[in-house]
């Protein structure tokens, strides 16, 4: 743990007694009073999660419009100023290299927020894929910091620490230079967790007194300090996507069930040629929801069998807390994944009863 | 940390409770604080013959799964199905909990397990 890179808001967890763990290489709070009470927290009021691990990268010039939407599978030129979208990037042979959100300041300056494991890896990749566009790259990943407020009251708590309308900024806009607390902040309405909520983002030294004063505010209306642990749950019963997990280089966009985010029809990008491919002939893989029948909770990385052999591997599962019932996200051989097909998978050597289910397992409370 | 001095413990922070031949084996306080809330308890059945090191179970948290191991070589006489319905028990008072029951097939075995004073020393 001492070789870890710690966040600004390192002193602020050990003061909240956040459970600290290696994430990525960073010293991060895994849960602080518990993952259920937080994740509940999260579901029914708000919780405060500190995401200054995650990358961001800005792309400024005269083709910062051009580079982005050849480096990414959704399609940018619907976007307006202050929007915010979803994407992808993609190897050219279909595999994954990363997920992210593109913020859209205007045609000329774009800001990419990437995961922390893989700040390193796609920083490199926007570089190769730089060709000739007229653009300036730069990773700012250690100059930013970033929280994510989360939650049905999250509007309420952030509006008491600051004068612009958040009424105005709607789900996935962003918005510059906003002050909260006296601090300059990017604010977005986006989040991980399938609620309404907001990412802000600061320079290091002023975060601490965003998150303080967050807390402050939002300690009557049953704010909770939230970690990584209630984040992936939170994500997961959302059936949002976890680099690694559901996607990862061996496993496209496509076949992770995203494909409302790549753009087949827009003129090019990187990877595009194999995806119009994949879809041409048929998903051989698909990603499905699953319950299990049987009683135990399905992990990340279990065996997924069918008809006596292995059709595939169990890509994310819980004993899903809001959801109450054991679920999971599985990758297996496209000819399973009907709804109700009989599945088993493989838990301590026993195989387990399951079906496929929708991925849908929870009616997210966006307010749109 | 909440230590029982009537009880042996082992380095994989299971507790055991010896009563003549029997014994009643369950996690530490150490255990449950240090896996959170524990949502999902799988125990062996009854009248299963584990040597000492083999798992007789599985608790889950919300995160992780984790195996339990047998301290001492026995069989399994009971299984307390309490916990198997409400597994939070263990994160409530893990002491009074216990798992599993086994009648000894070793009584020397437990000359091995650690006294509350030991098992202290060994978690810090």
């Amino acid at each position: 743990m001492e070789n870890c890179k710690k966040t600004p808001l390192f002193n602020a967890h050990q003061r909240s007694e956040g459970k600290v763990i290696d994430f990525a290489g960073w010293a991060l709070p895994v849960q602080y009073e518990g993952i259920i009470p937080e994740h509940e927290a999260v579901r029914n009021n708000a919780g405060i999660f500190d995401v200054s691990h995650m990358g961001e990268v800005e792309v400024k010039g005269p083709q910062a419009f051009d580079f982005v939407q050849n480096l990414v599978t959704n399609d940018i030129s619907t976007m307006q100023d202050g929007q915010v979208m979803y994407a992808l990037m993609c190897y050219p042979d279909g595999g994954t290299v990363d997920d992210l959100l593109v913020y859209k300041f205007n045609s000329e300056f774009f800001y990419l927020v990437i995961n922390a494991s893989n700040v390193d890896k796609d920083y490199q990749w926007m570089l190769d894929n730089k060709n000739n566009y007229n653009v300036d790259l730069k990773n700012v990943s250690d100059e930013v910091a970033e929280v994510a407020l989360q939650g049905p009251k999250a509007q309420e708590i952030l509006q008491k620490l600051t004068d612009t309308n958040l009424d105005d900024i709607k789900f996935f806009y962003n918005q510059r230079d906003v002050m909260v607390a006296g601090v300059k902040c990017l604010i977005s309405r986006t989040g991980y967790t399938g609620e309404d909520g907001f990412e802000i983002y600061a320079a290091n030294q002023d975060i601490e007194t965003v998150w303080d004063e967050l807390l402050a505010a939002g300690k009557d209306l049953g704010l909770k300090p939230t970690g990584l642990g209630c984040r992936d749950t939170l994500r997961f019963e959302a059936t949002l996507p976890l680099y690694g997990n559901e996607i990862s280089k061996d496993v496209s966009p496509l076949e992770a069930g995203l494909g409302m985010f790549v753009k087949l029809n827009k003129e090019n990008f990187i990877g595009k040629n194999a995806l119009v491919k994949q879809k041409e002939e048929g998903l051989k893989r698909k990603t499905v929801g699953f319950e299990l029948l049987d009683k135990g909770i399905p992990r990340h990385g279990y065996e997924v069998m069918a008809d006596g052999k292995v059709i595939g591997v169990v890509t994310t599962g819980y004993m899903a807390p809001t959801v109450k019932k054991s679920i999971g996200l599985a990758l297996i051989d496209a000819a399973y994944a009907e709804l109700e097909t009989p599945l088993e998978i493989i838990i301590r050597n026993k195989p387990l009863k399951a079906k496929v289910i929708s991925k849908k397992f929870l009616n997210k409370n966006y307010k749109k | 940390m909440n230590l029982l001095n009537d009880l042996l413990y082992t380095k994989n922070h299971e507790w055991i409770k010896v009563e003549g031949e029997k014994a009643y084996i369950g996690i530490t306080d150490y255990a449950q604080h240090a896996l959170g809330d524990i949502v999902f308890v799988e125990l062996s059945e009854v009248d299963t013959e584990l040597s000492a090191g083999d798992s007789f179970g599985a608790i889950e948290s919300v995160k992780a799964a984790s195996d339990s191991y047998l301290p001492v070589s026995g069989t399994i006489v009971e299984v307390n199905e309490a916990v198997i319905d409400d597994p939070s028990l263990l994160n409530q008072d893990a002491y009074a909990n216990w798992m599993v029951a086994i009648t000894l097939s070793n009584k020397s075995e437990l000359d091995e397990l650690l006294t509350a004073e030991q098992y202290e020393a060994h978690c810090k």
